[in-house]
């Protein structure tokens, strides 16, 4: 489906994108994860046909020419992008007739996703008085008319809340099991979960690509959790052998290599200092315990 | 046509909702029009004069009488000393001062030269000149009046002027500016609009991202410039027709030559401002800069293009520098048609010329669009 080898995009010197090679495989939920400022946008502008690359070479639905499978393709940018000035359904026929689309078969298809994606009764309204959430919702439908093989992302769901996130979420599954690959970039470990396959982007470089359950197992360390009102708790356990403490929520991660040393040390510093009602469990792993890591080894 | 077509229909619906800016392409040229129209007179008449006559004789009252029944000074003030002449002029309550000399009288009935100051407002170099030259022609006439006299007194019989200079003023013999106005004014508003709201359209997509939205479809770059080259060439043609309309039936303008020939090479004028809007919008990063840079070509079309100032009078560089704004072309072929009533056989060298300009200004936007998405 998509190729790239040894990519690299330079934005006059500022090195953007450095020797990226991916693969990615029909059927996907491909995420393209990574803090900003990565390249996450810059691979996707090139896989959409937006830029060229300074060096390397990519191939999109087989072919190195972005030309030739335009109609294939469907790109959600992460800025809203259609005309503030016309209603949902204008916007969809107008974009459903760049992508070839005749006008019968877009109502149809109009009135098939507006029924899905909620947009229905908001089918007059003007794009520029949608929430933000339904400017992303309308984007993807208005990308789905020519019902293309492949959808570029690019953090659709940055700026939605958490209820239209999930809508959004539903959107793509139901797309992918009609048999849309899609290629998603996003800032959230939380919907990195929902991919098939995550690439880990940082400063330009991928730093590991795999399953989420794969990236899980390839962690080498174990995280504690540790449920505590106390907001002083870097200071208080600096002495013990943990390699990171991170706030997830209202609770820390800790990240050890021994935990039951860990754990006893933890509970002894925190008796001596008089904190009580604390909780300290092993967890699995979330990816964003993976990422962190991953982050802070390339540092 | 399908993806063309789409285009159309949008660029359509976003102009019908902007009703600001509709609304400003079609009343802009009629404002401009009747302001230009009316308030633009090259010939000016009706300055407000000082005299200091200390003659005060038969003699300087007819040189007086003479000069305002011209009507070019109005005498609206009489000064006692020289310095209420300097006073007036200072302080502008008069353009011209004139100032008698008390043997002025005596001078000509000795045979001697009568000086006359008059003392002209030049910081207004088109008033200035309006009045010297009138000063200067009633003094010749009156002058030769009395030379005729004293050589009929020598030989006895009436003396004809030795040369008849006959003039025959062609297309505009009453001097009406509004004729000589209004076709550049149609020129200036299609400049204007064409480049401006061209180049900020396009940018407007740029900046809000839907020129990225639109290069992702399967639409090619000429679908996309023709896109914005029908519509806004048919407001163009809005701005003409009633440009045209205002002109006669406000200002009786008469159209001589054939108005579908007008029509027809209107076209590669707008064509021609379109494409400088769209080489515009290649540059231009925000809509602001769009806006500055339309400023820059449209400034130099209202200076050199001959709308306001005739291009004889430019220096070499100049005249040469307003042969590659397009205005220039246009203006040529709308007063030739309009007021001289020639045809297409006069007209093909400027219509060349804009097709030339287009072609050029088209090709450098299309390399720079394709590599601005590289």
């Amino acid at each position: 489906m998509i190729t790239l080898t040894n990519v690299t995009k330079y934005y006059g010197t500022r090195m953007a994108v450095n020797g990226v090679s991916l693969e990615v495989k029909n059927g996907e939920i491909f995420g393209l994860v990574g803090p900003d400022g990565a390249g996450k946008t810059t691979i996707i502008r090139m896989l959409a046909g937006l830029l060229a690359p300074t060096s390397g070479t990519l191939t999109v639905l087989g072919a190195a020419n972005p030309e030739k499978i335009k109609e294939h393709l469907g790109y959600v940018p992460q800025k809203f992008s259609l005309y503030g000035d016309l209603t949902v359904m204008e916007n969809i026929r107008v974009f459903g007739a760049l992508y070839g689309q005749s006008a019968e078969k877009i109502d149809v298809v109009a009135s098939h996703i507006l029924g899905f994606t909620n947009l229905m009764s908001f089918k007059d309204r003007l794009a520029d008085n949608l929430s933000g959430g339904m400017k992303q919702k309308l984007a993807l439908a208005a990308g789905l008319m020519h019902q293309p093989q492949l959808f570029f992302l690019d953090e659709p769901t940055t700026g939605v809340d958490p209820v239209s996130r999930r809508e959004f979420w539903q959107m793509l599954f139901k797309l992918n099991k009609e048999g849309t690959s899609i290629f998603v970039s996003t800032p959230y470990m939380d919907e990195a979960e929902f991919c098939t396959r995550v690439a880990f982007l940082h400063n330009g470089q991928i730093v590991s690509c795999d399953s989420p359950e794969g990236l899980r197992q390839a962690y080498p360390y174990k995280v504690l959790e540790l449920g505590t009102k106390d907001r002083d708790i870097k200071e208080h356990l600096k002495k013990c052998s943990i390699l990171d403490i991170n706030m997830f929520g209202d609770k820390y991660h800790l990240v050890v290599e021994d935990v039951t040393l860990a754990t006893t040390q933890i509970q002894s510093v925190l008796g001596e200092m008089n904190i009580e009602n604390i909780t300290l469990e092993e967890i699995q792993p979330t990816l964003e315990d993976v990422f962190v890591a991953l982050a802070r080894e390339v540092f | 046509m399908k993806r063309l077509r789409a285009l159309l229909i949008k660029e359509f619906i976003q102009m019908r909702r902007d009703k600001l800016t509709l609304a400003m392409m079609l009343v802009f040229p009629m404002v401009q029009l009747l302001l230009f129209g009316y308030a633009i007179n090259t010939d000016v008449k009706h300055l407000p004069t000082i005299v200091f006559d200390q003659s005060l004789q038969q003699d300087s009252r007819d040189l007086l009488n003479s000069l305002t029944s011209s009507e070019y000074f109005d005498i609206k003030y009489v000064a006692n000393s020289f310095q209420e002449i300097n006073d007036a002029v200072d302080s502008g309550k008069t353009k011209v001062g004139i100032i008698i000399p008390p043997d002025f009288s005596e001078n000509l009935k000795h045979g001697r030269t009568a000086t006359v100051q008059v003392i002209v407002d030049a910081t207004d170099s088109l008033s200035a000149s309006s009045a010297i030259s009138a000063a200067q022609l009633i003094g010749q006439l009156k002058s030769q009046k009395i030379l005729l006299q004293k050589m009929q007194g020598y030989t006895g019989h009436a003396t004809q002027n030795p040369y008849e200079i006959r003039i025959r003023p062609w297309y505009n013999s009453d001097f009406v500016s509004a004729f000589y106005m209004v076709p550049g004014i149609m020129g200036v508003i299609l400049t204007m609009t064409m480049v401006m709201i061209t180049s900020m359209a396009i940018v407007r997509e740029r900046e809000r991202g839907t020129l990225e939205q639109l290069i992702v479809t399967p639409m090619k770059n000429w679908e996309l410039m023709m896109g914005k080259i029908i519509p806004y060439s048919i407001v163009g043609y809005v701005q003409v027709t009633v440009s045209i309309l205002v002109g006669i039936l406000v200002f009786d303008l008469p159209i001589r030559g054939s108005l579908g020939l007008l029509y027809g090479l209107t076209s590669f004028f707008i064509i021609a401002s379109l494409a400088q809007g769209i080489l515009i919008s290649t540059v231009a990063k925000t809509q602001m800069q769009a806006m500055q840079m339309s400023f820059f070509v449209f400034l130099p079309s209202i200076l050199l293009s001959g709308f306001m100032f005739p291009r004889e009078a430019m220096p070499l560089f100049f005249n040469l520098l307003g042969n590659i704004l397009p205005l220039t072309f246009y203006l040529q072929i709308m007063r030739s048609i309009i007021l001289k009533g020639v045809g297409f056989s006069i007209v093909w060298p400027q219509v060349l010329s804009l097709i030339i300009y287009i072609m050029i200004a088209l090709v450098i936007s299309i390399k720079k669009f394709q590599k601005k998405v590289a």
